[in-house]
């Protein structure tokens, strides 16, 4: 029975992801000027681990690929090689190559090896220059069976085995002119014996540099093990001018347990057949194969389609979502249920004889509870927050990748990297704020020369920035480009037809035009951005998040897009409303204040609409009674009540209920899982009674009173 | 009591003969008719209790429920299929359905007046639902079968249960 690594591949890959992105981050913070050390050592870090970490899951064409980045990556860090701008485009590139090399491989799809012979050709001319090529070969595969080795014991834990040093072969490894290779394959009671593996090879060691592999692959299940059998046998090769005889006295001892073949290896040692690494050799001794040429590397390899790849990238299997977490909030979660539990003992005592002296007791023993619930509840949200840096860090990347292609300077600023929000809105946020950016960049920005001619700086600024306000957090893109041209916009929207002609629009209504679909001022479509669709999915996305978009903006200054999103998607502070004998929730963010009304104070709009003087200001009313239908309760026609006056997508209104019940945390749930999205209403959630209260979607609702 | 013995009996018999064509229905009572429903799309039968009313949805929308912890709606069976209306009573029996929708399960909860009985139809037994003409609907109904010299309409669960889109503009 062998070990099933591929419990392991989500770990695998994730870390993978995370290393490239460290990778990535690492190489577009890299200044040509003064390159900081600690930066090419993360880099390397990155690379390193995921060529250790591949070569473990048989991934050798990953493992193959990094190695030669990491050996590129490595002269850099030793300072035996320039950092250029070039080569960091090729690292760029490779970085790229590596992910798709590590989705397709996650989705068990073939990978596209004509892009990463074409990659890994890029990455040798900047290595070696193209005549020598052919000799990383040879040291690669040396170079594997050592991280092999590495990996394989590290991950065993069951087996005791004392790492072999080995670092030293790697120099050497390119002039391999004569050794031994040798399968040794003890049998079960080796150990019995009282003779100890690692000694031998400790043996071995001394003669010449010794490179190890294990084959784990009989080791049974856990339960299985018996701890004095040995279960694990090597491949042992042993570089340097050693007879066989010296060889053979080592093993000596051992010579009746086990089974070993000893040969000379050819020179020089080539890279065996890729498949063979795939699959963990059998542990019987292998036949010396003839050891097939190394595969030429194709220099001129026609470009792969790409369209191909982004077509496959974009059906990736779904995957088992996953968090990390940090350990500190884990252990406060844990903390929190040890009270919890305490609580609740004390509160079982209190309950088992209760005489009515201990009253005082029990009131205790719930205001405890009550607010260990909280805390619980609290820390358990958390562990739900991921810092924004989790979609920030993409856009380094892109903004490098897309200014370069526009041929315009563009630097972005990272501002608040390390707010929190929930893992949900990370998720959902990332598309809309990749459309933003790109529009930012594409529109909002101008070529160099016209903003030298504007008496601008040369390079343009872009900020991407973070911050909690309120219950809310609030990212702001905000560019400091040629800005929206308001009588343009009017104009396209007059030709469009999306509006009339004389109508008067304030500011904010006309940036409020770009959000309607189809509308686009771009004189010529590019890929990037100008087809007009996009802005009105943005706003709906971020509307569907439970959250507004606002834009600010003047003419060549620069445009601020402020999305304005909740902190949570779970939890929300809620106000309970009655109206008449219904119970709704109005989230407590969006309401301004309340005011005790009589229907005296309301004044009428052409016999219908309703308005409400609120400090000079004319405010629209939403009656929920007559909105919601509510025919129920107490028939006295709202002659006095409340109105709450709430804000919605930047506008004031008021809703007019029958009374303020109380102020609550709500758990929100989804109305659309079982059942229909209801005009008005954002979720449900459910009140300690047991009974189902609807939460009001505010903006929802404004929109629909106002049809 | 005796009865309902020999009725299991019946059943059980009916049941061993044709088990590999037999399919259970749960049957249920609507005024004086009677209805099945395959009893594998069955979750649970509750009693009626108040719901919470959904503002601005077709009538026989009753609202929702918190079905230990999920947000349920409630259709009123008789409302949809438009017989007259009956007083909720504590008798009033609520039977928890899953149906499939674009391959996501959704729970819905139907009030109906009384749960009757499961039944064994043998599937040879069933006999497509005639032609009413356009006055009676006969969208719901999969095919009619007699058990014990009654007919019991066996339903589309998942048709009965497709909400109707309102006609909300998509904003």
């Amino acid at each position: 029975m062998s070990i099933d690594m591929s419990q392991f591949h989500q770990v695998f890959f994730e870390e993978c992801f995370e290393g490239l992105e460290a990778m990535e981050s690492g190489l577009l913070t890299l200044d040509m000027g003064d390159i900081d050390s600690e930066i090419i050592n993360t880099i390397f870090r990155g690379a390193h681990s995921i060529k250790g970490g591949s070569g473990t899951f048989g991934f050798t064409v990953v493992a193959e690929y990094t190695h030669i980045m990491e050996t590129l990556l490595d002269e850099m860090r030793d300072g035996r090689r320039q950092v250029t701008q070039s080569a960091v485009a090729v690292l760029l590139d490779s970085v790229d190559c590596l992910r798709e090399m590590l989705t397709a491989i996650q989705n068990e799809k073939a990978v596209d090896n004509a892009s990463v012979v074409q990659h890994k050709t890029a990455l040798e001319v900047v290595l070696h220059g193209e005549e020598s090529v052919p000799l990383i070969k040879q040291e690669w595969m040396l170079e594997k069976v050592k991280v092999e080795a590495e990996a394989e014991v590290a991950t065993d834990n069951s087996i005791k085995n004392e790492a072999v040093d080995v670092n030293n072969i790697k120099n050497e490894a390119v002039e391999v002119e004569q050794g031994w290779k040798i399968s040794f394959c003890p049998y079960l009671d080796l150990l019995k014996t009282g003779n100890d593996p690692v000694r031998l090879f400790r043996e071995l060691n001394e003669l010449g540099d010794l490179t190890i592999t294990v084959n784990i692959q009989d080791i049974p299940g856990f339960y299985e093990i018996d701890p004095e059998e040995c279960n694990i046998s090597w491949d042992l090769k042993v570089v340097g001018d050693i007879s066989e005889d010296e060889i053979r006295e080592i093993f000596n001892w051992v010579e009746g347990d086990c089974e070993m073949n000893i040969e000379q290896l050819t020179k020089p040692v080539k890279s065996p057949p890729v498949i063979q690494q795939i699959d963990p050799a059998p542990a019987i001794i292998l036949p010396n194969k003839p050891v097939a040429p190394p595969p030429k590397v194709m220099v001129d390899v026609k470009k792969p389609d790409i369209q191909d790849i982004d077509h496959d990238a974009t059906k990736t299997t779904a995957k088992a979502s996953s968090i990390r977490v940090d350990t500190d909030k884990i252990d406060t979660l844990i903390n929190m249920v040890g009270e919890v539990v305490i609580t609740q003992s004390m509160l079982g005592l209190v309950g088992e004889n209760f005489t009515m002296d201990k009253v005082g007791q029990l009131k205790r023993g719930l205001s405890q509870l009550e607010r260990h619930t909280r805390d619980l509840q609290q820390s358990v949200m958390n562990i739900r927050m991921l810092p924004i840096s989790f979609v920030f860090s993409r856009f380094p990347r892109l903004v490098y990748d897309i200014s370069s292609k526009l041929d315009k300077k563009i630097v972005l600023k990272l501002v608040g990297e390390n707010t929190e929000v929930d893992k949900a809105v990370v998720e959902l946020i990332n598309d809309p704020l990749v459309h933003l950016i790109r529009n930012s960049l594409d529109h909002g920005i101008e070529m160099p020369i016209d903003r030298i001619a504007a008496g601008k700086p040369e390079t343009g600024t872009i900020e991407l920035k973070a911050y909690h306000r309120g219950g809310h957090i609030v990212i702001e893109i905000i560019d400091d480009g040629r800005g929206l041209d308001k009588e343009k916009l009017l104009a396209k929207a007059i030709e469009k037809g999306l509006i009339e002609e004389n109508n008067l629009l304030t500011e904010k209504q006309i940036f409020e035009l770009i959000f309607m679909p189809g509308f686009s001022t771009a004189e010529q479509l590019t890929d990037i951005s100008g087809r007009g669709v996009g802005m009105d999915v943005v706003r709906r996305n971020i509307q569907s998040l439970g959250g507004n978009i606002e834009i600010i903006s003047e003419l060549g200054k620069g445009t601020t897009i402020a999305i304005h999103l909740p902190l949570t998607l779970a939890i929300l502070d809620g106000q309970s409303v009655a109206v008449g004998d219904e119970t709704y929730i109005v989230p407590l963010v969006s309401i301004i204040e309340s005011i005790n009304i009589t229907e005296r104070m309301l004044n009428k709009v052409a016999g219908k609409g309703e308005t409400f003087r609120l400090r000079n200001e004319y405010l629209p009313v939403i009656r929920m009674r007559k909105i919601f239908n509510v025919g129920s309760g107490d028939k006295i026609t709202s002659k006095e009540g409340v109105l709450v006056i709430v804000e919605g997508q930047g506008e004031l209104c008021c809703l007019l209920v029958d009374e303020l019940l109380g102020q609550q945390q709500v758990v929100i749930k989804s109305l659309e899982a079982n059942y229909r999205r209801v005009e008005g209403v954002s979720g449900a959630t459910i009140l300690g009674d047991g009974s189902v209260a609807l939460i009001l979607d505010v903006p929802g609702l404004v929109r629909f009173s106002i049809r | 009591m005796a009865q309902v013995a020999e009725d299991k009996d019946i059943d059980q018999y009916h049941y061993s003969k044709n088990l590999d064509n037999a399919v259970q229905y749960l049957s249920f009572a609507l005024g004086k008719e009677e209805y099945g429903v395959d009893i594998l799309r069955v979750q649970e039968i509750r009693s009626w209790e108040p719901v919470s009313r959904i503002p601005n949805v077709p009538y026989y929308e009753k609202g929702v429920v918190n079905l230990r912890g999920s947000i349920v709606p409630i259709l009123d069976l008789r409302e949809r299929f438009n017989l007259s209306k009956a007083e909720y009573t504590p008798l009033t029996v609520v039977v928890v359905l899953q149906t499939d929708d674009n391959n996501k399960t959704r729970i819905m909860g139907v009030v109906v007046d009384s749960v009757s009985d499961v039944i064994s139809v043998d599937k040879t037994e069933i006999q497509a639902a005639p032609d009413f003409g356009a006055k009676v609907s006969n969208e719901f109904i999969n095919g009619l079968v007699s058990v014990n010299d009654r007919m019991v309409m066996l339903l589309d669960v998942d048709k009965l249960l497709k909400l109707e889109d309102l006609d909300q503009d998509e904003i």
